[in-house]
């Protein structure tokens, strides 16, 4: 890479180019290699947590031997589990311990290595410093060491597997005192969350100064597009709420290793004996730590995906956002509301009813903001030229499917019925909705849409929508029958649910959610294949392939190092599509009136 | 381009926004754990707290002065670099590291005091969030006393000037995060 600075003083932001491919692309201070290492990485890990739910779903479709079941001729697909798990799936049934494991790393792989890395670290390392016309983030070489500290964590995390006894087995949220008494993969997952959230800080740190400090010449906050508006709040939360379950981990990482007992009661009894422990502590005590933290991840997975559904919309419906202020000002609301809603996820832990009470009420204000942002989103369409191409259709399937999700929630906000939903399958078809067919179909829908901006051409169209459609159908005939499962009550966490009596009427909907499960899987290989030959084979997109309005656009395809060739400047708002007696029906920020 | 604050929007340095925001983060950490603590000194039927005499007030109250003095010294040590005096600013620097060389000497004498007399980390829930909540303020400690040293070899290096010295007033922000945390955690430890 020859960079010539032929102009007498170029100036500090003129950066040369790395060289060499170590510096260039691996150990890189770059936001957008890092953004795209964020992306490979996290897609990896939401491939092998879809892999683990497969077994489990698996086992769950089928979870006991049949009447005709003979050992001597298993079918090819019980042949292989046979051969591959000889101790933890004997033709192909699955040891419960197993099914625990699997249970909490999948959980824990999808919300802290998967879905928050690809909608936080991946789209907002890649696309916000170009957003904001900014040369790079305020601080880069903490940026590579956010990439670097979260692969480790995550690497620790996997490896629990090899630990004795195992991964962990007490959930994603590692409820105590089960989580203390675990074998010693509790403790890799401990050390390895310790990292991640480590790493996150890094990070968090990064979004909210570069976002605060590097904007371009004439974009004012009140000119930010919703994109990265959702980033900064994403960044908040991580950096307030994140912290507490470091807290909490570390307390935990105490009572297994030295001893104490924040989370173990008086005299507990372990084992048929008394656990010999000084005692004394509180079990609730981690659920508070845990939720704390928890819920307002849940926003952490979804403000980011609600930014990436704005842009898309706006700029395939050919004009402004709807309601941009509101949209603005009530991710804000989200953001502060979310840090006081925890306790709805433990209405039958055991907590005073008045305090449930004051929970059950900010638990009902914060779906507010929530349903004025899905509002803003769907009234944008009215009147709209909409292009139905890849991107806009994972956008446009966001709302309905975040619609479910949202509105599945509330019967669980509500302490009387939640009493009867709690841990059954209700539960995970309504977070799952929330999660899958919302958050990361945005994502998906994010990918093809700034893919052109990250390697410079566009993914296939047809491949991108048979991708969608093998995406969004499964994946509600996988979610929506738990829903149904779970109104009638059938619990969750349970390798073989058919040993209760009452889990039988609707055991039959695990079979169809299995076989959806397969059919989602097979329907992510054209997206697979599309990824890597559009790198090559992809038509070739110019600097601004869609017409858009922000300011990504402005800079070539994919953004040399430094991104833009002089530093840029705003003369109006983010969505300024079909301007009367404008030449264009776009009239991007950067262009002077 | 020397100056970087001139160019950010909001006045504010990144190194200082960054610093801003990561005490905000560190304000989290201690609040969750401070009020585990209180939530279940005050709840728990079984926090046996040990007698104010087994804890050594006297002693931690000249620990809590250190500190507060190596606060004092770092705000002049800031003061000296303001106006480009580079050898006070470096011998406030090391009275600064004194104070924290003290507080934590004195912390380890305090810790094997404390484990002879059977207060143990898991002795009973008291002890164990004695030594969490002062252990971890240790680690603080003892990294802002590797930051301090580097800012004296960085001062050695001509690094800073009355005009650029981000880092001497970003480490001074933590310092006194770090005494600040140890303002609570002593009365409500050792006092109450």
């Amino acid at each position: 890479m020859t960079d010539a600075h032929g102009h007498a003083g170029a100036h500090a932001h003129g950066h040369a180019g790395p060289q060499g491919f170590i510096w260039k692309y691996v150990f890189s201070v770059d936001h957008k290699v890092i953004g795209i290492q964020y992306l490979v990485t996290s897609f990896l890990f939401l491939l092998v947590g879809f892999s683990m739910m497969l077994l489990m779903r698996w086992q769950l479709a089928v979870p006991t031997p049949g009447d005709d079941f003979d050992p001597e001729k298993l079918g090819m697909i019980r042949g292989l589990l046979n051969w591959m798990f000889p101790e933890s799936m004997p033709f192909g049934f699955m040891d419960p311990v197993f099914y625990n494991q699997l249970g909490a790393m999948h959980g824990t792989i999808m919300i802290f290595l998967g879905v928050v890395p690809l909608g936080v670290a991946a789209f907002g390392n890649f696309v916000m410093p170009l957003q904001i016309g900014a040369p790079d983030m305020a601080f880069p070489r903490l940026n590579m060491m956010s990439y670097w500290t979260y692969l480790v964590g995550g690497i620790v995390i996997m490896s629990s597997f090899l630990a004795d006894g195992g991964a962990p087995q007490s959930g994603w949220t590692s409820y105590a005192p089960l989580s203390v008494v675990a074998p010693a993969g509790q403790t890799y997952w401990l050390i390895g969350m310790v990292i991640i959230i480590t790493s996150s800080l890094f990070g968090a740190i990064n979004f909210i100064v570069t976002t605060l400090n590097m904007r371009a010449k004439g974009l004012t906050l009140g000119r930010m597009p919703v994109f990265c508006w959702a980033q900064l709040v994403t960044a908040v939360l991580l950096l307030l709420a994140f912290p507490v379950l470091e807290a909490g981990a570390l307390l935990q990482l105490l009572d297994r290793v030295a001893g104490t007992s924040f989370y173990i009661p008086k005299d507990m009894i372990y084992g048929a004996t008394v656990f010999p422990r000084a005692g004394g502590g509180s079990p609730i005590l981690w659920q508070h730590l845990f939720w704390f933290l928890a819920h307002p991840e849940v926003y952490v997975l979804l403000l980011p995906a609600m930014g990436i559904v704005a842009e898309i919309i706006a700029t395939n419906t050919r004009k402004p956002l709807f309601g941009y202020k509101e949209l603005v000002g009530s991710l804000c609301v989200i953001g502060v509301l979310s840090f006081i809603v925890w306790a709805h996820h433990m209405f039958l832990s055991g907590m005073r009813t008045s305090l449930a009470n004051l929970f059950v009420t900010t638990t009902m204000t914060i779906s507010i903001p929530s349903v004025a942002v899905l509002t803003c989103l769907l009234l944008s369409l009215r009147g709209g030229t909409i292009r139905f191409n890849t991107p806009m259709l994972f956008a446009l399937a966001f709302l309905p499917m975040f619609g479910i999700g949202g509105l599945t929630g509330l019967p669980l906000g509500f302490a009387p019925t939640d009493l009867h939903l709690h841990d059954t399958y209700y539960v995970i078809g309504h977070f799952h909705y929330v999660v899958a067919p919302g958050s990361l179909i945005a994502l998906i829908g994010g990918t093809y849409y700034w893919y052109p901006k990250m390697f410079g051409r566009k993914m296939n169209e047809k491949l991108g929508k048979v991708h969608f459609w093998m995406t969004v159908i499964p994946m509600n005939f996988v979610f929506f029958p738990m829903l149904i499962q779970g109104m009638y009550g059938m619990q969750r966490r349970l390798a073989t649910p058919t040993d209760q009596w009452h889990n039988l009427p609707v055991q039959g909907w695990s079979m169809l959610i299995g076989i959806a499960g397969a059919v989602l899987f097979v329907g992510q290989l054209p997206f697979l294949w599309n990824f890597f030959w559009s790198l090559k084979h992809g038509e070739v997109a110019g600097a601004n392939p869609w017409n858009a309005t922000t300011l990504e656009w402005a800079c070539p395809s994919p953004p040399p190092h430094g991104n833009f060739a002089t530093p840029p400047e705003v003369f109006r708002g983010p969505y300024e599509y079909s301007v009367p007696g404008h030449k264009t029906d776009y009239w991007p920020q950067d262009e002077a009136a | 381009m020397s100056t970087a604050i001139a160019e950010t929007n909001t006045g504010i340095s990144n190194a200082k926004l960054g610093t801003w925001s990561f005490l905000a983060s560190e304000i989290m950490l201690f609040g969750g754990l401070i009020s585990a603590y209180v939530i279940l000194r005050s709840g728990s039927a079984h926090m046996v707290v040990p007698p104010r005499s087994m804890m050594g007030i006297p002693l931690a109250t000249f620990n809590t002065f250190a500190l507060i003095t190596s606060s004092v010294t770092m705000v002049l040590a800031l003061a000296a670099i303001q106006e480009g005096n580079i050898a006070r600013f470096q011998r406030w620097l090391l009275c600064t590291i004194g104070g924290g060389v003290i507080f934590l000497c004195v912390k380890a004498y305090e810790y094997q005091h404390k484990w002879e007399e059977g207060i143990t980390i898991s002795s009973n829930l008291f002890g164990s969030f004695y030594y969490t909540l002062t252990g971890l303020h240790v680690v603080h400690v003892t990294g802002g006393l590797f930051l301090m040293a580097y800012l004296l070899w960085a001062g050695t290096r001509g690094e800073f000037t009355p005009e650029s010295h981000d880092r001497v007033e970003c480490a001074g922000l933590y310092w006194h995060f770090v005494d600040l945390v140890w303002v609570i955690l002593f009365p409500i430890l050792y006092l109450l």
